[in-house]
């Protein structure tokens, strides 16, 4: 794994270097604030009402914060002939996509550290727990890192950024939508396919509300864990082509 | 030693390489020669365990490059066709970075460091970042990445495309430097840089091995053909060809035209026969003016080997 942390610091100080990510971040972060400023704060509102709308479009963000955090991450290495070095040192595959993860991650958590400002005025100004944050920005946190897995994955797929991007968003989409889907068809399929909502089933109606349920953060890692491993196996299968 | 069995790359349905068997001893210098698509890309990718092969085996030093691929990225260097840089990086944080990446430790590429920079040259800008740098630098930079780790194999493709003249002598120098301490397999389509920097050619034409061996070896084989040109004053062409034409090795006398003050032969021979040519135009008490090989060694073996559709490429 050391060779995981080589590869976290160079990319994080990429992240960090580079005005991309902060631009990410900033752009997020303005139409966040936007969007609570005209939203979550009108009118006379119970202060969990507040946090919910909050939460609700916050997820949003976070979950685009993931894909557009991470859709160029493989992608560019390719396009720019840097990834020639990775693959011809002793280097796994594994190391190369979780050093990358881990380092938008962390950058992820800046977003999401930087936007805490919105539910602390919401507590301040009202009644809410802090654990009802704390739940609330775990699932941003799992949505986030979800949608960062699916971005990594697709840009293991393909150079070319754009590509990249598209298949990322269209991936999200789905997932986040499974259960509009599910609604029209019939058990036992209905019951499946709700299941495997990202958004509606799994965020809503847990997160959102300050409920943790065990088995939706299971959901979340389970689907972490799932695209991480696409994105290793699809660059392994790379070295055959 | 590197060794390479039968090895062979499709892609998809495609053959690009092979099979093909060669092998690389320590302490030598090889060239990979071959026109463009002829493998040399995909031969070096294999070598350096950037690519698997189809079929076939390539041993680095003992070790299976398919097998244990980790082990022998450790044993090689790596300069790709494009070199692997971030732009955003300065040279020392970007070689530091390659550095432990190949697995060295913090303090060995510490130690290292004056080193590499000194010997690819990169001193003055070891601060600067890589995306403000000349392509001649960032080539030096790529070669300065494939040395940081000390490897016993520096695979270097195509290392002075893109260059200009001066660029091309300076990294030549920088390659005879390399070859002191590490065994070094260079592709390229440029017959002088290969002549001038490999002991042994590995000449490559649409995925096959078309020849191995020293320059003389492969010029020495199929009845080589080789062509020198002799500048003489004089005006009688036909006795100077007549004198010419007498020598031993001289197979054919091609019609003389004026240049450099005199008049050019251009001679086909089946042996190098410049000092007989000498002699035999001083023994005619004709001025020799100048006397050279009119197309390189290894260039009538090149285009014999790689065929007349390919070289007419």
């Amino acid at each position: 794994m050391r060779a995981t942390s080589i590869i976290f610091r160079r990319e994080l100080g990429s992240y960090l270097r580079s005005p991309i990510g902060w631009v990410i971040i900033a752009v997020l972060l303005l139409v966040d604030g936007i969007l609570f400023q005209a939203f979550a704060m009108r009118g006379e509102q119970l202060s969990a009402v507040v946090l919910e709308t909050y939460f609700n479009f916050s997820s949003m963000f976070a979950a685009a914060a993931g894909v557009l955090l991470s859709f160029r991450l493989l992608a560019e290495e390719r396009q720019n002939h840097s990834m020639v070095l990775l693959t011809t040192s002793p280097v796994r595959d594994t190391e190369i996509v979780l050093g990358k993860f881990l380092a938008a991650l962390t950058f992820l958590a800046l977003f999401l550290v930087l936007s805490l400002y919105m539910p602390l005025l919401i507590k301040v100004n009202g009644k809410i727990s802090g654990a009802q944050i704390l739940v609330g920005y775990l699932g941003l946190f799992l949505l986030g890192a979800t949608g960062l897995a699916v971005g990594l994955f697709a840009s293991a797929l393909t150079r070319y950024q754009l590509i990249a991007l598209l298949v990322a968003a269209a991936i999200m989409v789905i997932m986040g939508n499974v259960y509009q889907l599910a609604t029209r068809l019939d058990p036992p399929v209905r019951d499946v396919l709700s299941d495997m909502d990202l958004w509606w089933v799994r965020f809503q109606n847990s997160f959102m509300r300050g409920i943790l349920n065990l088995k939706d953060v299971v959901f979340y890692l389970a689907n972490i864990y799932f695209f991480l491993l696409l994105a290793v196996k699809t660059l392994e299968s790379k070295r055959w082509q | 030693m590197i060794r390479a069995t039968n090895v062979s790359k499709f892609y998809g349905g495609k053959r690009a390489l092979g099979p093909v068997s060669f092998e690389i001893n320590p302490g030598e210098t090889v060239g990979f020669l071959g026109l463009n698509g002829a493998g040399k890309t995909t031969a070096l990718r294999i070598l350096a365990c950037d690519l698997r092969p189809s079929g076939g085996t390539v041993e680095v030093g003992g070790v299976d490059a398919v097998a244990d691929p980790h082990e022998v990225r450790k044993r090689i260097g790596f300069l790709p066709e494009n070199p692997p840089l971030y732009t955003d990086m300065s040279v020392v944080d970007y070689l530091r970075f390659a550095g432990e990446l190949r697995g060295m430790s913090a303090n060995a590429v510490k130690k290292r460091m004056p080193d590499v920079l000194e010997i690819t040259d990169l001193s003055d800008v070891s601060n600067d970042f890589i995306g403000t740098l000349s392509h001649g630098y960032r080539q030096r930079v790529g070669v300065a990445q494939a040395i940081i780790h000390q490897p016993k194999f520096l695979i270097l493709d195509e290392p002075t495309r893109g260059l200009d003249p001066v660029q091309i002598v300076e990294m030549r120098n920088l390659i005879h430097d390399l070859k002191q301490n590490h065994t070094v397999l260079i592709s390229s389509h440029i017959l002088t840089e290969i002549s001038q920097t490999c002991d042994r050619l590995l000449v490559l034409g649409k995925g096959e091995l078309l020849g191995k061996g020293t320059e003389s070896e492969l010029a020495s084989t199929k009845g080589d053909i080789r062509q020198i040109t002799v500048t003489v004053r004089g005006t009688d062409k036909a006795a100077i060809t007549k004198v010419l034409a007498a020598i031993e090795g001289v197979t054919k006398v091609a019609e003389p035209y004026e240049a450099g003050g005199g008049q050019l032969f251009a001679l086909s021979t089946n042996k190098d026969c410049r000092a007989e040519v000498s002699r035999a135009v001083v023994e005619a008490k004709l001025d020799l003016l100048k006397l050279d090989y009119s197309r390189s060694e290894l260039e009538n073996t090149f285009i014999r080997l790689v065929g007349g559709a390919d070289a007419s490429n």
